[in-house]
């Protein structure tokens, strides 16, 4: 069946900010589908408010809308551009749940857009817990399959939850329904453990509704992804096995494909259970996810739960065998069927099969909790963590180490160096679920713990456990060698183990193993992921590392250019940078150039095979960088690795690849240097005349006591190297001073800066030759100093910098960019206090605004500065017409759009954390909204972000002294749009005398009033209150109020504001909306308007 | 520790280590793509004489247990895997596969590069091989005595792992039809698939003649999968079936005879069939199977249309979609059909089930 001829015009949907459970998988995805609809002649109209993702690229859609994925937006956009149809499979929860609500609302009837790739029966029956069950049920009666659903009860209130555990019995699972990522679940052992558990559940549902089920925990737990076709064509693309068996989130679950601790009788039980499910459940087209939990004891196997679209695990499962999963669902969704589609990889064969692997994939997670002091760092059903790696060997220890050591993390490789714990005292930590479960294992091993006690502490298959005790067999083999010779070395290489594991056992040097390997001629082979272990040629190069028998590197024809990606996503290292390899990749192979991306995260756009000419889905690490450098040396000529796109992690490896002889392309190792190191950077700026604020380093408590007085409080004091602002703190007195001192490792630098106060932060992105400075954006942020830029908002064109502040900053950066020798991009960030121009900080890389910036002018700046790095002048880019013939980023005509970036904080996920922002980045995505008016642009970002803003009922407001005055003009906005002011004694005396009404709310530290009068905390929690604006006091007595308030607002999901800054923003956004209509816009048209 | 070889006739050479016997074997090298089901592998009669190599590189995970094997014994010639289990980790394994291959006398190798001999196989064709778990010759008369060693084209091997005695499946639920199954290399799983729709099986030897078949009075007659060439077979029984118009239904090696006995010819594929993912299309209705294959042969016919033959017209009525071979073969106009793959799985998915129904319809029709 051809693809349907009666459609047109296809509205698709992404996932908005990236947030815990929602990442860039869905930029993949919908990157994907795009792609094809367009390929297939559709005009493809996109709406994403993510301004970092591949899809939003104008390239991607006829029409790209950065807007907000409400009902109320999207509403708009259809009736603007009248689609035909509307696909919402790739777009995570939040498309699904908008193409539910617009169903629901009668939207999509009214303009007659017709839902394909999914139904609305089958999206209720999949996310409908209990007809859910009734499914299973009915699959087992009349399929006689066995198959059944965990015992539970449905419950809408809290006293039906607590009679239901009477019935079931502690411990039991609270699952919400119609929420994504596992919001509010949790196994309660205890009455007050429901209570608690059900209660934030029974919030966190759209519907109320919370199930509450027999515990499985400890089951071993198991994924498929499926596909089936309008014609009922069926086949299952992957097998996903968690290591961490039941109660840990798959999310954050160490997972391997394919399936290992299976009998074909089990898998094929499984098989045909999801392949029932899916039929009687009515997936029309497209792919889902189903997962299963067996008993280890006795097989008894529970069909746990399903998803009618694309997820995380289908990303995974993509990449994991070469199934291109989201890709074949679009096409699916517009009438083919599965036998019509050739399978990429083979080019003859067709999608209508099942992957076979001869490899094993290993996806481990990567967590932030270092951000998020205080949050509770047990796994649970509640996924936590911001990224994961995957990692491909030819057997499971192979992938496994692999793996571990592409989180690229301190600690997260198995070690036999360091002392060791008490075996006991590990057995126990392994009884809880944590960050590292594995390594503790591992450790428990060395320390002597048998396979038996293993089992016990932590119903982790024996199998795996017996694979743990391989690996450390080996590691002792290495250890007690009297030299390391061919075998030794190979047996270790057999299991995965590093160069620097292997030094480390033995005492020497990463290098040295690696010279003594080489010398050996023990090198990593290249296997392909085929989707067919071998059984037809590839055509696709999708390459892995391995110590096996043949390399299956093709030759290359052209000149090569290496783009190091970014590795797992974390907390200020995530799509941007993923974003600016991949357009580094389109850039130069359109230029003629071999691309070649290296890269372990699954759930990017880098790594779908499509995106380069080939693709190496290995560790970021020396070692593996280096070996795919050789190979690829061995079979053409290497012009260049790229390492200023993808972040830190690339970027650390500069000065060793450039030592290793890799020509390493743009910006020098060298520059790289002198921009990091402040010594060197401070003679740059120096010899510019360019004022920084008042600086030092130290490395003892001493000096950095001497060096604050010197340069007086307050100060802000950070590790050297980092990225996101890790280890950032503003430090106010000595006592403070002291403690982040201590607190700090031995051996590296403390950076302390003064802290200038009231300053306006500017951040800039450019992009130098070595001649001429093209000046991509400049970005005001909307927060004082001392928020880090990350999770910051931002205007850009900036809303109140004139041209001549603006010709300064040009000055500057073209100063900085000539001083340091940049190639290709630069980031720097300024801060304007009392009329003068400092600098805080340049990096000579791609920044996480370089997709914001690129969006919001309608310029590519990833793609420019790959040309430059592999030596094109800005001269001539002009002149090609990427980069516009005059003018650049920092000359946007008056009558421009303001472009607003607004972070996305994770807070709901870490209950019990203060989401007070600082200098340490905490934002996991972002948002943009753009307009014509900055009001409206602020006020599209919140609703992108967190939810529309409010345009009546009750503002509660408590804010530090220093706001008070700021706050006056603000709040009184707020009243006269009619807003009811609810606020602390403090405060609302000031707001008095100014002539604004406020009720006097009770702190919450006074506890309730004589006559019940609530705190402010009550009235939050009792949903009275709409907007919250509380801006934090510093160390006084009253900061715990701040924290409790905080704390409710994330609990009700309700705007909470921190600054006086966000709320002058926001009264104008709120402003702007009850004034009038606001419009949509895409960014062909806003790139239209720009450019005239 | 690499003390083990597994020599190609063509010379190519692997090391690795022994697994299960040790010894020495000689067999066809073929390679099979299956991610589950090694127990049912081993025991399935149609591997008679050949050396199995697995591209799944984890292999006795799951141990081996009571309930899977396909016959009494297991029948490969030799078995080539990549990373074999150091334990056992299933609730019904009762011993591991490793002791189970050692009690079974099979020799065994572990190699690193089962990739490489995959993609060899797949550029070159199925070849003889041997594997020595401790050679004392040098390779090149190892290599001498693969080749001297019997090849599969011409080979008669039905007779050798048939039974040799008849014996009955009785059917579960009542009793609708009496199957006549002709036993070639008949795997556990064929009758216990018919025996659940009320089918009593008598299986027969592969030697039983038309008149053994019609003994048991049967209401449609099977012909199993099993091994070697079905060149050598002799399908005069067959002719005499399709001729007295008795239903029939045949799979694997019963669909290759069924194609001679239809006047088709047969061929030896490059390197076969073998694993659980191929997807096969059923003509008529365009639906396609995810079908378990273990296939070195395969029946040449027209895939245009129907073609006529001594028992009327008969099609094509499925196709391999990777490489558009012949996968199952009808008569239009009498009760008689087969299927190249393996609707009985074991392992493998159970897509094809359906044509055991189809086989008790065409009986039913046939009784009525």
């Amino acid at each position: 069946m051809p693809k349907r001829e009666d459609i047109r015009s296809v509205l698709v949907i992404g996932s908005g900010p990236i947030v815990i459970g929602q990442a860039c998988e869905f930029d993949y995805s919908g990157t994907q589908a795009c792609r094809v609809l367009r390929a297939e002649g559709f005009r493809v109209i996109l709406v994403n408010s993510n301004p970092a993702t591949i899809m939003t690229d104008p390239e991607f859609a006829d029409a790209t809308y950065v807007e907000p994925i409400t009902p109320e937006y999207v509403e708009k956009i259809i009736a603007k551009e009248r689609p035909d149809a509307l696909l919402p499979t790739l777009g995570g929860q939040t498309a699904l749940n908008t193409a539910v609500a617009l169903h629901e609302s009668g939207v999509l009837a009214k303009y007659e857009v017709e839902l394909i790739g999914a139904d609305f029966d089958a999206i209720q029956a999949g996310e409908n817990r209990e007809r859910f069950k009734e499914i299973v049920a009915k699959v087992a009666r009349e399929h006689g399959l066995n198959a059944e659903s965990a015992k539970s009860v449905i419950c809408h209130t809290m006293d039906e939850c607590l009679a239901a555990a009477e019935e079931l019995g502690y411990p039991l699972v609270v699952r919400p329904s119609f929420t994504m990522g596992g919001v509010g679940s949790g196994f309660a052992h205890t009455a007050d453990d429901l209570r608690r558990i059900a209660g934030a559940g029974l919030d966190a549902s759209p519907t109320t509704e919370v199930l509450l089920e027999e515990s499985i925990l400890g089951w071993k737990e198991y994924e498929l992804e499926v596909m089936r076709d309008k014609a009922d064509n069926v086949v299952i693309v992957c097998s996903i096995e968690n290591i961490d068996p039941m109660g840990v989130h798959t999310g954050d679950s160490v997972t391997v494909a394919p399936a290992l601790t299976l009998t074909d009788r089990e898998y094929q039980n499984m098989r045909d259970v999801a392949i029932a499910v899916i039929r009687e459940v009515g997936v029309d087209t497209g792919g889902c996810n189903i997962q299963f939990a067996v008993d280890p004891r006795t097989g008894r196997m529970i069909v746990i739960e399903m998803n009618p679209r694309v997820s995380r695990s289908s990303a995974l499962a993509s990449k994991a065998t070469g199934f291109p999963i989201a890709k074949i669902a679009a096409k699916l969704a517009i009438g083919y069927t599965l036998d019509e589609i050739p399978n990429d990889i083979t080019k003859e064969t067709p999608a209508s099969f099942e992957p076979t692997l001869d490899y094993i994939v290993v996806k481990v997670p990567r967590f932030a909790f270092e951000k998020f002091r205080g949050a509770d760092q047990t796994l649970t059903t509640h996924m936590k963590s911001v990224g994961e790696a995957m990692a491909i060997g030819r057997s499971f220890p192979e992938a496994l180490q692999k793996a571990l050591r592409s989180l690229e993390k301190k600690n997260s490789s198995f070690t036999w160096a360091g002392p060791l714990v008490p075996k006991d005292e590990l057995l126990e930590r392994c009884r809880v679920p944590h960050d590292g479960r594995l390594r503790t294992m591992q450790q428990a091993i060395r320390a002597g713990a048998t396979p038996e006690e293993l089992y016990t502490a932590t119903s982790v298959d024996p199998w795996f456990i017996d694979q743990l005790f391989g690996i450390h067999e080996t590691a002792e083999a290495v250890a007690e060698a009297p030299e390391l010779t061919a075998e030794v070395l190979e047996q270790a290489k057999h299991l995965g183990f590093s160069d620097a594991q292997i030094g480390e056992i033995r005492g020497i040097d990463e290098a040295r193993v690696r010279d003594l390997r080489h010398a050996l001629g023990l090198r990593p082979v290249y296997n392909t992921v085929d989707t067919c272990a071998a059984e037809f040629a590839a055509k696709t190069p999708y390459l892995y590392s391995t110590y096996d028998e043949e390399t299956e590197v093709p030759a290359g024809e052209r000149e090569k250019v290496i783009i190091l990606g970014s590795g797992p996503n974390r907390i200020g290292q995530g799509i941007e940078f993923d974003y600016a390899c991949v357009h580094a990749s389109f850039e130069l192979s359109r230029a003629g150039f071999e691309t070649v991306m290296v890269n372990c995260n699954p759930e990017t756009v880098s790594t779908d095979y499509d995106t380069s000419d080939r693709l190496y889905f290995e560790p970021l690490t020396l070692e593996d960088v280096l070996e795919v450098v050789h190979a690829e040396q061995q079979t053409g000529t290497v012009a260049g690795v790229i390492v200023q796109l993808g972040g830190q992690t690339p970027l650390g490896l500069a000065q060793a690849l450039k030592d290793a002889g890799v020509p390493v392309v743009g910006t020098s190792p060298e520059s790289i240097h002198l921009a990091e190191e402040r010594g060197a950077f401070g003679r740059v700026l120096a010899e510019a005349g360019l004022p920084a604020p008042k600086h030092g380093t130290a490395l003892t408590v001493a000096e950095a006591v001497e060096i604050a007085e010197e340069i007086a409080y307050p100060v802000l004091v950070r590790p050297s190297y980092v990225l996101g602002g890790a280890g950032m703190a503003i430090v106010y007195d000595e006592d403070t001073l002291t403690r982040y001192m201590s607190a700090q490792e031995g051996g590296h630098p403390v950076l302390i800066d003064k802290f200038l106060d009231e300053a306006i932060e500017i951040d800039v992105d450019a992009l130098y030759d070595g001649v001429e400075l093209y000046l991509g954006g400049v970005m005001e942020h909307i927060e004082e100093a001392g928020i880090h830029s990350g999770d910051s908002a931002c205007a850009l064109p900036p809303i109140t910098l004139g041209s001549h502040d603006i010709k300064r900053i040009r000055a500057a950066t073209e100063a900085i960019a000539a001083g340091v020798g940049v190639r290709g991009l630069l980031n720097v960030q300024y801060a304007m206090s009392a009329g003068v121009l400092y600098v805080l900080e340049a990096n000579p890389r791609a920044s996480r605004t370089v997709p914001f910036v690129s969006k919001a002018t309608a310029t590519p700046l990833a793609k420019a500065a790959a040309r430059v790095m592999l030596g094109a002048s800005i001269a001539s880019l002009r002149e090609e017409g990427m980069l516009p013939a005059t003018g650049d980023g920092g000359t946007l005509p008056m009558e421009a759009s303001i472009a607003v970036k607004e972070a996305v904080l994770p807070f709901n996920r870490f209950r019990g954390v203060d989401i007070v922002l600082g200098p340490e980045m905490r934002s996991t995505g972002e948002v943009m909204g753009i307009d014509e008016f900055f009001g409206i642009a602020y006020a599209k970002s919140q609703a992108g972000a967190y939810g529309e803003l409010p345009t009546k009922g009750r503002a509660f407001v408590s804010v530090a002294n220093r706001d008070k005055r700021a706050m006056i003009f603000p709040v009184r906005a707020l009243a006269d749009l009619g807003f009811e002011i609810l606020a602390t004694e403090g405060t609302a005396e000031v707001l008095r005398r100014n002539g604004v009404h406020a009720k006097i709310v009770r702190k919450h530290s006074e506890g309730p009033g004589p006559g019940g009068e609530p705190t402010s905390v009550q009235c939050i929690l009792d949903g009275e209150v709409d907007l919250i604006v509380n801006t934090p006091f510093g160390e006084s007595g009253t900061r715990l109020d701040g924290y409790d308030i905080r704390t409710a607002a994330v609990l009700r999901g309700i705007p909470c504001i921190t600054t006086v800054a966000g709320l002058a923003a926001a009264a104008a956004g709120i402003q702007a909306i009850v004034r009038g209509d606001v419009g949509v816009r895409s960014l062909q048209e806003h790139a239209r308007a720009l450019r005239g | 520790m690499n003390t083990a070889l597994l020599v190609l006739e063509d010379g190519r050479v692997f090391h690795g280590t022994p697994y299960g016997a040790e010894g020495e074997t000689f067999g066809e090298m073929v390679f099979n793509t299956g991610m589950t089901g090694y127990q049912e592998t081993l025991t399935d009669p149609s591997y008679h004489r050949q050396i199995v190599a697995m591209t799944a590189p984890h292999i006795g995970n799951t141990g081996v247990n009571d309930e899977d094997p396909e016959s009494r014994r297991v029948w490969v010639a030799g078995y080539v895997v990549r990373e074999p289990s150091r334990i056992v980790s299933n609730w019904r394994a009762t011993r591991s596969l490793d002791d189970y291959l050692k009690e079974q006398g099979v020799v065994g190798i572990a190699i690193p590069g089962t990739r490489a001999l995959t993609r060899h196989l797949r550029e070159r064709g199925a070849m003889r091989a041997g594997i020595f778990t401790a050679p004392s010759e040098p390779v090149e008369e190892l290599v001498e005595r693969v080749r001297r060693s019997p090849g599969m084209e011409g080979a008669d091997l039905a007779a050798e792992v048939a039974t040799t005695e008849p014996y009955v499946v009785p059917a579960i639920g009542g009793r609708r039809y009496a199957v006549a199954a002709v036993d070639l290399g008949i795997k556990g799983m064929t009758p216990q698939r018919m025996a659940e729709r009320g089918c009593e099986v008598h299986v027969l030897p592969a030697t039983a003649t038309f008149d053994d078949i019609m003994a048991v009075g049967p209401d449609g007659v099977f012909f199993s999968n099993g091994p070697g060439d079905p060149a050598t077979a002799d399908v005069s029984a067959l002719r005499e079936v399709l001729g007295a118009g008795v239903p029939f239904f045949g799979i694997c090696f019963g669909n290759q005879l069924f194609g001679r006995a239809l006047g088709l010819s047969t061929y030896k594929l490059r390197y076969g069939h073998r694993g659980v993912n191929q997807p096969v299309q059923d003509v008529r209705t365009g639906k396609v199977e995810i079908s378990a294959h273990n296939h070195g042969f395969a029946v040449e016919a027209p895939l245009d249309g129907p073609f006529e033959t001594p028992f009327g017209p008969a099609e094509v009525s499925h196709v391999n979609l990777n490489d558009r071979c012949v996968e199952g073969l009808r008569l239009l106009e009498r009760p008689a059909f087969s299927v190249q793959y393996h609707p009985e799985a074991a392992a493998g998915p159970h897509d094809a089930a359906y044509l055991f129904d189809e086989f008790c319809e065409v009986m039913s029709r046939a009784q009525a």
